[in-house]
């Protein structure tokens, strides 16, 4: 019996990886599939490079000496994620450099969640707990990619955002538990997150026609990922006291949460490079990007 | 005692702020993430050292106004190019090695206990500086970091140990950057510090 | 000419070294640096094994064409003829 071989044509390709079959970097890919692995595999590590930039203010101004490590922790955890994941892109013929030349350009994206401002320890909270969740389930649904080595490191991945949510259910359940002032920063960090978090996982495109879906590259669909998150999270926020700023947020009888339309208008210009501190975070990266080049020349060149 | 266990914490403190100022926009990812553990090993050197001196840590750290802080100038500078960030903490290794080596000898044993296990967990900083300092030694802005700093490196440790800095580091000693006056950037950086801490009563939890 | 290290970790001794990643450094000493951090940082790794990638010579292709079952598991149809052995067994004694 000969070793399973990955089929040379496209539609056949398909139907291996459907079938749950997997790749790996030397294997025939379709153009199409190449195209869309690399882009969104892409995506997700400058997503994990600029989630960093919010959250590297607060670890300067963390309030305790425990604050401090465990948030450096979670962010130097990103950093570490987005080391991983452009390496697998690099293994897919795009070298690191191109990545984040197109990155500091503006011509690659990142997640809506990283264009937004912060503004209090609130967020800190909400952050670690609420966002690490929606990107948790997100990641979850990676484990089984059919691009094998992406596979692979998501299982590191998912490991390590396990300890970010404790942080972040921690920072969260401290301010709640505090003074009516400390209360009140989770509220308000909330009532600005809540927006951005339902569109996080992406229009409701069916699941049938996501090309990522079919492809197998992830294995559930962007509502799916949104009820998985509403349906783990809603009551947990509810529980603390805390309200959700969606007055027809409900679940329905059958189990599924009803909500306010979010805004898909808003998060296709924010993705595409408006987002309020888009410009900002941009100039931030490419100021420390060009101005350590030649660190880069005396380490990593012949 | 106190005021060398203090200024050491102090240190760390600082150094590790300094350093922690770096994550995400290292010259290499792989670099972010060392240097980050480094970053946090500065931290906890410093929790450790204040927890020896106090109960409660956080407010040791924390909590005092700016003119009781002990740190010594070269950690308070803000260094946001490479070339002094690494000179610094090349520097900084070497001075810190000397000081912990002298707290290992101390009488009071949960002093010298502390100290050696810094002083483990410091071996791998010196490894790190070390290996950076090979690789860019030859380069004129490395060169030019550490002669800038070299006055404040030698103003972190008590004058009879800055001719054995001196002379691990091959330079000659000059007049140094003393403990005593706090540079403008301390302040700067305590504001950003504890403005989370200040938000909030005396005793509130985080 | 920086290359590829490619890191095999043991998550506790005795246990079989796992690839599980890579990392883009100038010489085995940046790469030591880099992967204890990458890969250990939490405790989750006892050792490690650094290799550059050039040095790993893959194997993925296998000649099998005269079918050769009796050197797998599969190549032997135990069930059919363990019944039968099992019912000429009870006839015997019954």
């Amino acid at each position: 019996m000969a070793a399973v071989e990955v089929p040379r044509d496209e539609q056949a390709f398909l139907a291996y990886v459907q079938a749950g079959g997997q790749v790996e970097a030397g294997d025939w890919l379709p153009a199409d599939y190449r195209a869309k692995l690399v882009k969104f595999i892409e995506m997700h590590g400058n997503s994990e490079l600029m989630g960093v930039l919010p959250e590297r203010e607060w670890i300067l101004r963390a309030p305790t000496l425990q604050r401090k490590l465990a948030l450096t922790a979670k962010v130097q955890d990103e950093v570490g994620h987005a080391q991983l994941i452009y390496r697998v892109v690099e293994d897919l013929g795009k070298p690191r450099e191109q990545c984040l030349a197109d990155l500091v350009s503006g011509r690659s994206k990142f997640h809506n969640v990283f264009h937004y401002p912060t503004k209090t320890w609130g967020d800190v909270g909400v952050i670690a707990w609420l966002v690490d969740a929606a990107a948790i389930i997100s990641q979850k649904a990676l484990l089984k990619c059919s691009y094998a080595p992406y596979a692979r490191i998501m299982k590191k991945i998912c490991w390590e955002e396990s300890f970010h949510i404790l942080h972040g259910r921690d920072v969260i359940l401290t301010l709640v538990t505090g003074t009516p002032a400390q209360f009140e920063l989770v509220q308000e960090a909330l009532d600005r997150w809540w927006g951005p978090l339902m569109q996080f996982h992406g229009n409701p495109i069916p699941a049938g026609e996501d090309p990522m879906f079919l492809w197998r590259i992830k294995s559930q669909g962007n509502e799916e990922a949104r009820q998985q998150f509403l349906e783990g999270y809603v009551p947990q926020i509810r529980e603390l006291g805390l309200t959700v700023p969606d007055p027809k947020l409900r679940r329905r009888d059958d189990g599924v949460w009803e909500y306010t339309e979010p805004d898909w208008d808003e998060l296709m210009h924010v993705v595409t490079g408006h987002g309020p501190m888009t410009e900002e975070r941009l100039a931030f990266r490419r100021r420390f990007l060009e101005q350590e080049q030649w660190v880069r020349d005396a380490v990593l060149a012949a | 005692m106190n005021e060398l266990l203090l200024g050491l914490a102090d240190d760390e403190l600082v150094i590790g702020w300094r350093d922690s100022e770096w994550t995400g926009i290292a010259p290499m990812l792989e670099e972010d993430v060392a240097f980050s553990s480094i970053a946090q090993n500065e931290i906890g050197h410093a929790r450790a050292v204040y927890e020896l001196l106090t109960d409660d840590a956080d407010a040791l750290a924390f909590d005092r106004p700016l003119e009781e802080y002990r740190c010594a100038p070269l950690v308070e500078l803000r260094l946001l190019d490479w070339a002094h960030t690494i000179a610094r903490r090349w520097l900084y290794e070497e001075a810190d090695r000397i000081r912990i080596a002298a707290l290992m000898d101390d009488a009071e044993s949960a002093v010298a206990g502390l100290a050696a296990k810094i002083d483990r967990e410091e071996v791998y900083h010196r490894m790190h500086a070390e290996m950076w300092h090979e690789r860019l030694r030859g380069e004129p802005r490395f060169h030019d970091a550490v002669a800038d700093l070299w006055p404040y490196a030698l103003g972190v440790l008590p004058r009879e140990q800055r001719a054995e800095l001196a002379r691990r580091v091959g330079l000659d000693e000059v007049e140094p950057v003393e403990r005593g006056t706090h540079t403008p950037e301390l302040a700067e950086l305590w504001n950003e510090m504890t403005m989370v801490r200040r938000s909030a009563p005396a005793g509130a939890q985080w | 000419m920086s290359d590829v290290w490619e890191v095999f970790r043991q998550e506790r001794r005795g246990q079989p070294f796992e690839h599980a990643g890579s990392v883009v450094a100038p010489d085995a000493e940046f790469a030591e640096a880099w992967a204890r951090e990458q890969y250990g940082r939490r405790g989750e790794s006892v050792a490690l094994w650094l290799v550059p990638r050039d040095a790993i010579h893959v194997v993925e292709e296998w000649a099998d064409e005269f079918d050769l079952k009796y050197r797998r598991v599969d190549g032997y149809s135990i069930k059919a003829r363990l019944k039968e052995a099992r019912e000429r067994a009870s006839a015997r004694t019954g």
